[in-house]
């Protein structure tokens, strides 16, 4: 069962991420990376991290493609406006990122990878688990995590801002 | 139990899933022009690794690589509202997002 959910899950995550890349309308790209995420989501869903899929929804999903989709639409982004490189430059990456692909699943082949616990068992990854690491161990990271966001709205403001 | 054993998600999938994903977004990077889509790209790429950490953390039974996910999320949040930005005052500049128009540093 949870083999067939995998399979369906990554297959519709690797078509969507694809068509980010090859599509030619911007927004269809947008709306696609969202699809790609929900995706990922029920992936970790599926690793019983039920915390980082609602925190995955809420921020990417929520926030941050909303931020994506609105500065699309505010540069009224269009498949007339969209620059293209060259045929030869496109072919190069495809067969750059292939090599990389290539190489990267080589040296994985001579991993090997330790004992595990079945995902699907585990808590770990519920809210109460999370949360009391986040609370006790990184505590300190989750405190300058806020100050991070504090700086980078701030920022994100003022660069967005009209000059006079 | 048997049962069970037979049916998880060995962890290879995981490693060759966010692998491509990761490769899919360094094709998007040298693949487009437009600077919006390289930036979502990125977050492919930043997903990936994501996914990666997530199935590394349930499979070997501790949830320190699940918060390390939440910090990345929350890098990424930061990451898209400046450059964003950035793009949106560039776009005020030059009336486009394509990288080969912003080639100068000055002019």
């Amino acid at each position: 069962m949870s083999q067939y959910l995998f399979f369906t899950l990554s297959i519709l995550t690797i078509i969507s991420a694809l068509y980010v890349v090859f599509s030619r309308n911007p927004m269809h790209s947008v709306l696609s990376l969202i699809f790609c995420f929900f995706t990922i989501a029920g992936h970790y869903v599926l690793l019983n991290a039920q915390f980082l899929a609602i925190v995955h929804i809420i921020v990417y999903a929520g926030a941050i493609m909303v931020l994506f989709l609105f500065t699309v639409m505010l540069l009224n982004l269009n498949k007339e406006t969209e620059p293209h490189k060259t045929n030869w430059i496109k072919i190069a990456a495809v067969i750059a990122a292939g090599m990389l692909f290539l190489v990267l699943i080589a040296s994985l082949k001579s991993t090997e990878l330790g004992p595990f616990h079945l995902p699907y068992r585990s808590t770990i990854g519920f809210v109460q688990n999370i949360g009391i690491k986040l609370f006790t161990d990184y505590l300190l990271p989750f405190e300058v995590s806020s100050i991070l966001f504090m700086s980078a709205m701030i920022g994100a403001v003022m660069l967005a801002k009209k000059e006079k | 139990m048997k049962e069970v054993a037979t049916n998880y998600v060995p962890q290879n999938w995981y490693l060759l899933l966010s692998t491509f994903l990761f490769c899919v977004g360094i094709m998007g990077v040298l693949f487009r022009r437009n600077a919006i889509i390289i930036m979502m790209c990125i977050e492919l790429m930043l997903n990936s690794v994501n996914l990666l950490l997530v199935a590394f953390s349930a499979y070997s039974g501790n949830s320190d690589g699940q918060v390390f996910v939440f910090f990345i999320m929350v890098v990424a949040a930061a990451e898209v509202a400046v450059g964003l930005a950035l793009l949106v005052s560039i776009y005020r500049n030059v009336a486009s997002t394509d990288i080969n128009v912003l080639n100068k540093l000055k002019w």
